[in-house]
């Protein structure tokens, strides 16, 4: 529960700081940095990812059919 | 409340094997898990015109037989009522759980999230079978080539409620609470030909405004009435546009957003309010393919929303009807639904990356951006669909879901002590709470089971003995806790019901 809440509060500042950044002067040298490190962070769940991706995509992706249902 | 999940279902490398086997084989080996060694029992032969229909199958010589001897007479026959309360069957060619009744969108979480865990469990005991495929299921709704399958939500409504207020004020919040349901599909149209990401994964599939239908022409208001409980009291009202979230919160609050407008318009509280769109069919479509959210929804008078707009129109009157009901004395549960339901229309609205831990289509759109900007991939690319299908893969080690709640990267509820109690233990608040103690608790002498019965065939009586569960709100650990608890078997707790 308090978990819960710690999160939604860091969402609201997190919104709350992206708002000043973009009013200083200077914004999109901080706002690259961000993004670069955003990316990096994504970058390291798909190197989990990649590891446990189904091989030959495609025909993993093809062969998945499927009957109707409700 | 409840829901009910039919899962995707397929072998890898062995493409077509018959989804009704492999189903049916789920189903038995999580029945062969739950029978104690050497419980059988003579098989009951139920007859056609048996007013047990619903329940047959409840059978422990099936259970105890191997799954591959299963022939195809006896396809039709998996099913399964959980010490949990809950159902376990083959319905077409999918596994289904349909949870036990919960009173709250929490407890829904919880016995949906221990359905994930049964489904684990089943797959990996059927494998275990010498000879036993390696079956993967899937959290999903569709197999982008033209095939959906439900996660449907069940709703306890009073009878007295006009069914032409439920379309009305339900049709345009079903539209728009996509935003935060929403599940991801990579691919728009039902065979999912155009490589485009769209919020839900069952909006394409939705045909007509209202009907009867679940498996073609799929209507946004279903009308089936089929109570399981009282009919004069009540109505179940059986959603059928939802997505099957792997987000816990997603759930949440697909859940309890819903059960709270259903309250405001079982009470006449949404009255004025007229969001119905001039299209709703189209619009349900245009919604879901709209993941930058800026879509307007045409109204009747010529006014135009987006989706979000008319989810914060709906959220509005929430506050003051609860506001209106309970003053300062809220249910917290409530206030808490109401406040993340706020606070995830205030983050789509400005920035939707922000609950990416929290609502399933922005949490599968940040991988699938991830990959497309780090190897540089079309949005056709086989890699890509692959993710946006194994997001949905229920295991623990293989699904990407699952993989980002390890990272915390995806908000869970409850932790795996609680979900492996709500595997074990039904819900003590409904009439799953006496079912579920007499599927654990005399396994030997319960005949079938259904939603509104439990059967039994009690050794010293020459006939079955029907104990009716019409009303869901009781048979709670409350009413019957003390009686289960004191009855040492079958016999003595019939006897103890049949003199109060």
């Amino acid at each position: 529960m308090a978990a819960r809440e710690n999160a939604e509060q860091k969402k609201v500042s997190k919104r709350e700081e992206t708002d000043e950044v973009l009013e200083e002067p200077g914004a999109s040298a901080a706002s690259t940095q961000e993004k670069e490190a955003l990316d990096e962070d994504v970058d390291s769940i798909l190197d989990e990812i990649d590891g446990v991706l189904e091989e030959n995509a495609e025909d993993f992706v093809k062969s998945f059919v499927q009957k109707g249902g409700q | 409340m409840g829901l009910e999940t039919e899962y995707g279902i397929t072998v890898p490398g062995y493409p077509t094997m018959n989804a009704m086997v492999t189903s049916s084989q789920i189903v038995n080996a999580y029945a062969h898990l739950l029978s104690a060694p050497g419980a059988t029992k003579p098989r009951w032969d139920y007859d056609e015109e048996s007013p047990l229909r619903d329940a047959r199958g409840y059978d422990m010589t099936r259970a105890e037989a191997d799954p591959s001897q299963l022939t195809d007479e006896d396809l039709g026959l998996a099913n399964v009522i959980l010490p949990n309360g809950a159902r376990l069957y083959v319905d077409h060619a999918h596994p289904e759980y349909s949870t036990p009744e919960v009173t709250n969108p929490k407890d829904a979480v919880l016995w949906d999230r221990a359905g994930v865990d049964i489904m684990n469990a089943a797959s990996s005991a059927a494998a275990a079978v010498p000879g036993g495929a390696n079956i993967v299921l899937y959290k999903n709704n569709t197999d982008n080539k033209g095939a959906s399958y439900g996660c449907h939500e069940n709703y306890l409504m009073r009878r007295a409620t006009a069914f032409s207020e439920v379309v009305r004020h339900l049709t345009p919040f079903f539209i728009s609470r996509q935003v935060f349901t929403g599940a991801g599909r990579l691919g728009i149209g039902q065979d999912g030909r155009t490589p485009r990401y769209q919020l839900s994964q069952r909006a394409d599939f939705f045909e007509v405004e209202v009907g009867l239908e679940t498996t073609l022409k799929r209507p946004i208001i279903n009308t089936r009435d089929e109570p399981h409980a009282d009919p004069e009291k009540y109505r179940r009202l059986h959603v059928i546009v939802g997505d099957a979230n792997l987000s816990d919160t997603a759930t949440y609050l697909k859940m309890g957003t819903t059960a709270i407008v259903l309250s405001m318009i079982e009470d006449g509280f949404l009255g004025p309010l007229d969001a119905m769109p001039l299209e709703p069919v189209a619009e349900m479509h245009r919604v879901s393919h709209d993941i930058e959210l800026q879509h307007e929804i045409a109204l009747s008078g010529g006014r135009r929303w987006t989706a979000v707009q008319m989810q914060q129109e709906f959220l509005e009157r929430a506050w003051e009807y609860c506001d209106s009901r309970w003053g300062s004395q809220y249910d917290e549960q409530t206030k808490d639904v109401l406040t993340k339901w706020g606070a995830h229309l205030d983050a789509l609205a400005t920035d939707p990356s922000s609950v990416s831990d929290t609502v399933d289509w922005v949490a599968k759109l940040g991988l699938l951006e991830g990959y497309v900007r780090r190897d540089d991939l079309a949005w056709d690319d086989a890699r890509l669909a692959l993710v946006d299908l194994q997001y949905a893969d229920i295991r623990p080690d293989k699904g990407l879901a699952a993989r980002l709640e390890q990272r915390g990267r995806l908000q869970r509820m409850f932790d795996d002590a609680a979900v492996q109690q709500a595997r074990d233990n039904p819900p003590t608040d409904t009439r799953a709470y006496f079912r579920g103690r007499c599927m654990s608790q005399y396994p030997e002498t319960v005949a079938a089971a259904s939603w509104d019965s439990v059967v039994f065939d009690l050794p010293e009586r020459d006939t079955l003995l029907r104990v009716p569960t019409l009303e869901p709100t009781r048979g709670t650990k409350d009413h019957v806790g003390d009686l289960l608890d004191a009855s040492t078997d079958a016999g003595a707790l019939i006897d103890a019901l049949t003199e109060g």
